[in-house]
This record gives C-alpha cells, structure tokens and sequence, in this order.
C-alpha cells in the first residue's frame, strides 16, 4: 500500500508521523476546549434562565 | 526628572540595588566559559567577543525586572504617573538610569574580562566600542518588556521569554562589530546598522512603554 | 448595507460563524485528506532528492501559514486597537497557537528533510534561523496572553507586543541575513541541492504543484477553521464569565 520510498523511507514517513501527530493534538485541543467552553456556558445560562 | 534619575541611582546602589550584581553575574560568566570549552586559548579567543556580548546581554536581563516591580507595589509609579513629569520622560529617565547601573559598568569592565578570555588586542577597541553603542538598546529595550510585565506577578521569566527574541538584532549587530573587529575586517557596515538600531529605540519605544504603562495602570 | 464592521459584533459573529465553520472545516479536511494522499502516494519521486521532496506537502504549506498567522494577528491587534472589536482581539489571541504549532511543524519538517539533503538536522540559515525566532515571538506571546488576568488589559498589552514584535521580527529577518553572509558565504552552496520557499516555486514542475497547491488550500482552510473555532470558545469563555460577574452582583 505504502508507495516505495527507497533509502529515504524512515525519513519520509517521519516527517508525515510527526506533522500530523501535531496537528491532530492541535485540533483535539481546540475542540476540547471548545467543548468545554460550551458545556459551561450553558451550565451558567441554564442557571440564569 | 534629575531628581527621579538620581533617585533610582542611589536605589540601585544601595543593597539589594542591580548594580553589582549584574557586574559579579558578567564576570562569573567570563570566568565559567573557559570551563565549559576548555582552556585552550586559541579558542577562546575565536569566542571571546561573542561570549562577552552574550554575558553583558544576560547580565543587563538579571537587572530588568527592578526598573518598575518596586515602584509599581509600594504605588509610587502612581504618583509618577500623576506627577507633571510626562510618563515618557519617565520611561526614559528609567532606561537611562537602568543603563548607568548595568550597561556602562558592563562595557568598563569588559576589557578586564577580554584579558581573561584572552581576547585578541586588535577586539578591544571595537569590543568596548559595540557595547557602549548597543547596551543603551538593551536598557531601553528592557524598560519596555518591564513595562508590559509590571502587574504580573513573578513575571521575571516571563519577562525574558518577552524580551530576549527583541535582543535578537542589537546582538547579532553588536557582536559582529566585535568579531569583525577582532578579526581585523571591516566593520562600518555593522556599526552603522547597530548604532541605528539603538538610536532608533531610544526615540521611539519609551513613548511605547508609557503607552504600555498607562494600560498597566488604568 | 451591511459592512464587515457588523461581524464584529459577538452574537453576529457567532450566528456567521455557526453556519461558515462546518463548511471550512469540511474543505479544510478534504483539501487536506485529497492533497496529502495525492502527494504522498501519487507523485513521482524527485531525480535529485528522492522520496523526500514528498515532504514538501507539508513543510511549505506550514511555513506559509506560520508567517501568515502573524500577519494574521497583526492586523487583528490593530483592528482591536483603532475599532475597540473584542472579537478582534479574540482572533489574535486565537490564531497565535495556531500559527506557533505550524512554526514548529515546518522547523520539525525541516530538519527531517534536511538530514539527508543537506547532512546536518540544522544549519544556521537565515530561513531557518529566522523560524526559530519567529517561534520565539509566538511563545512570549501566548505567555503574555496567559499571565494577564484582566480580558481588555491581556488585549491591549499582547497588541501591543505584536507590533512591536512585528518590527523586531522584520529587523531580526534582516539582521539574520547580514550575520549568516557575514559568518560565511558558504552557506548558498549546502542549499543549491536544497529545496525550500521561493526556491521551490520556481523549480517544482507541475506534477508537484497541482497537489502542493491542494495541500496549500487544506492548510489555510484548516487554518481558518481552527482560528473561527477558538474564536468562538474564547467568546463563550467571556460571556460564561460576565454571567458569573453579573451574577454575583445580584
């Protein structure tokens, strides 16, 4: 499935790994904290109204 | 504005003042050096103008966090801020007072440490030269990362993180006019650009700073 | 005649947004998915640097949103500055660990490809050198952001540590420039088999451009995405916390 890299393969697939690892972390954390932004918004107007 | 100068000066003199801690801090430095590279004297005096810039850089941070922290919790940078001195000239007279404690004494003694890292004797003149131009950058620069920083408590690290990629320019300036010095090229190019750098500071960012400081103190 | 001023408004900005974000974010992960697999397993191999110049799918794309981020914030902090927009200063505050993450991606992506090409993870070229301060800059400014307890004081501050930033950042640009030339000269020869930038742009043929572009698309869209989606956490954030203050008045 994984297209041959030749002597480069470590280097390629490293590159790959760990932007994406990055990036994944990235959104996780900014749909976690919007999540939680929301769930105590809510809590607050739900307590208000 | 004399009176605030010569009062921050006799602060910073008395104990528990920056001024010779930031002098003993420079000097530590010089003498560590040799110790993490070896003593080979060769070496040392390829590095000698670039470490020197780096330990003046590093002891003008120790000092940074005292410009404003002590006025600021006792509120006498209240009253300065009502006083009829304009905030500006207050920002400038602290930088002005900052360089006089850490950054002429900095530059006089760097020579001394020249010697110690065997610097080579074509360096000193333009080594002592760069600081005295580019210190002042550093003290002005400083005021402004202080100024952003005063309400913060314990910002002291945080205070470095801010102002140390803003040193970036005046050090790469400042030590090549040392190296190029050392080296015997020349070195106009540089100087001219690191006496830019520092004039240009000097005019524009204490009014940045007062901005700074009246945010800090609405 | 509604003008983009409108948008500033918080509720405005939330009901746009509650319709444009799902739209960006589905474009951002197509242009990203498409572009990627299309880079990764469709392109042929460079003659000279062999399976590596896949990696210029991502290494270009981040730098490019790295720099942008900060242009990014820029313009936000003067918009807060002039016009008083608390979403304005929201938008700074949201994009800086954006465009911090794609700095390190790009120094990460960097150092990867340049192992092999160049035979060092790192050299002191002033592209290189200048991300490295770039990220700096990033740092203190997302400190700076968190140490500040006061909403409008952090805004007004972190505004102005961008713009003085800003013009350190272009000096440091320069500044690293002379230096490297100045240290030495050399330094053009290691990148002459190197492929970063500009460079690139005028060398990469098509085979690599069409995908290069996708992926381009995909970051700046999962760019947006990402800067609209914590907009609007920072924005529930303040009212959560003006309902708390309203609260304990009554």
């Amino acid at each position: 499935m994984i297209p041959d890299l030749g002597k480069y393969t470590a280097t390629v697939l490293s590159a790959y790994g760990a932007s994406i690892a990055l990036l994944i972390l990235l959104v996780w954390a900014s749909l976690r904290a919007s999540k939680k932004a929301r769930q105590a918004l809510e809590k607050v107007e739900r307590k208000d109204g | 504005m004399k009176a605030l100068l010569l009062r921050d000066l006799k602060l910073a003199f008395r104990s528990g003042g920056g001024f010779g801690l930031g002098l003993a801090f420079f000097l530590i430095v010089a003498v560590l050096v040799p110790f993490g590279v070896g003593p080979e004297n060769d070496l040392l005096a390829k590095i000698a103008a670039g470490v020197l810039w780096l330990g003046a850089l590093l002891a003008c941070l120790l000092s940074l966090d005292r410009i404003f922290a002590l006025d600021w919790e006792d509120g006498s940078l209240d009253l300065l801020a009502t006083s009829p001195l304009p905030l500006e000239a207050v920002c400038g007279v602290k930088a002005l007072a900052h360089w006089l404690t850490t950054g002429l004494p900095l530059t006089l003694a760097a020579p001394v440490l020249g010697l110690l890292l065997s610097l080579p004797e074509t360096g000193y003149v333009w080594l002592v030269t760069s600081l005295a131009l580019g210190t002042p950058a550093l003290s002005v620069i400083g005021c402004f990362g202080a100024a952003l920083t005063v309400g913060i408590k314990r910002g002291g690290l945080l205070l470095s993180l801010l102002v140390l990629p803003l040193y970036v320019p005046t050090l790469i300036f400042g030590a090549e006019v040392a190296r190029r010095g050392t080296e015997g090229l020349a070195v106009s190019g540089p100087l001219a650009l690191l006496a830019g750098i520092s004039l240009a500071v000097i005019a524009v960012l204490p009014f940045v700073s007062a901005l700074v400081l009246r945010i800090n103190l609405r | 005649m509604a003008s983009i001023w409108e948008y500033a408004n918080p509720v405005k900005f939330m009901r746009l947004t509650d319709r444009v974000l799902p739209v960006v974010a589905l474009g951002a992960a197509v242009c990203m998915v498409a572009g990627l697999i299309w880079g990764f397993f469709l392109t042929p191999d460079d003659f000279r640097q062999g399976s590596t110049v896949k990696i210029i799918y991502l290494h270009v794309p981040a730098a490019l949103i790295a720099i942008n981020a900060w242009f990014v914030m820029l313009v936000a902090s003067l918009v807060w500055f002039i016009r008083r927009h608390h979403v304005s200063a929201l938008v700074a505050k949201a994009a800086a660990p954006v465009g911090a993450v794609m700095t390190l991606i790009a120094l990460i992506t960097g150092a990867i490809w340049g192992e092999p090409m160049w035979g060092t993870w790192w050299v002191w070229d002033p592209r290189l050198t200048s991300f490295l301060i770039l990220f700096l800059f990033y740092l203190g400014y997302i400190a700076l952001w968190e140490a500040i307890e006061s909403p409008d004081t952090a805004a007004d501050l972190t505004a102005v540590l961008c713009l003085v930033g800003s013009v350190f950042a272009v000096l440091s640009r320069y500044a690293v420039n002379f230096w490297n030339q100045g240290l030495h000269q050399g330094a053009s020869v290691l990148r002459a088999g190197a492929v970063t930038g500009s460079d690139t742009e005028e060398k990469v043929s098509n085979v690599f451009a069409v995908p290069l572009f996708v992926c381009i698309a995909g970051f700046v869209l999962l760019f947006l995405a990402l800067v609209l989606l914590r907009t609007r956490t920072e924005i529930r954030k303040r009212r959560t916390a003006a309902l708390i203050a309203r609260e304990r008045l009554v």
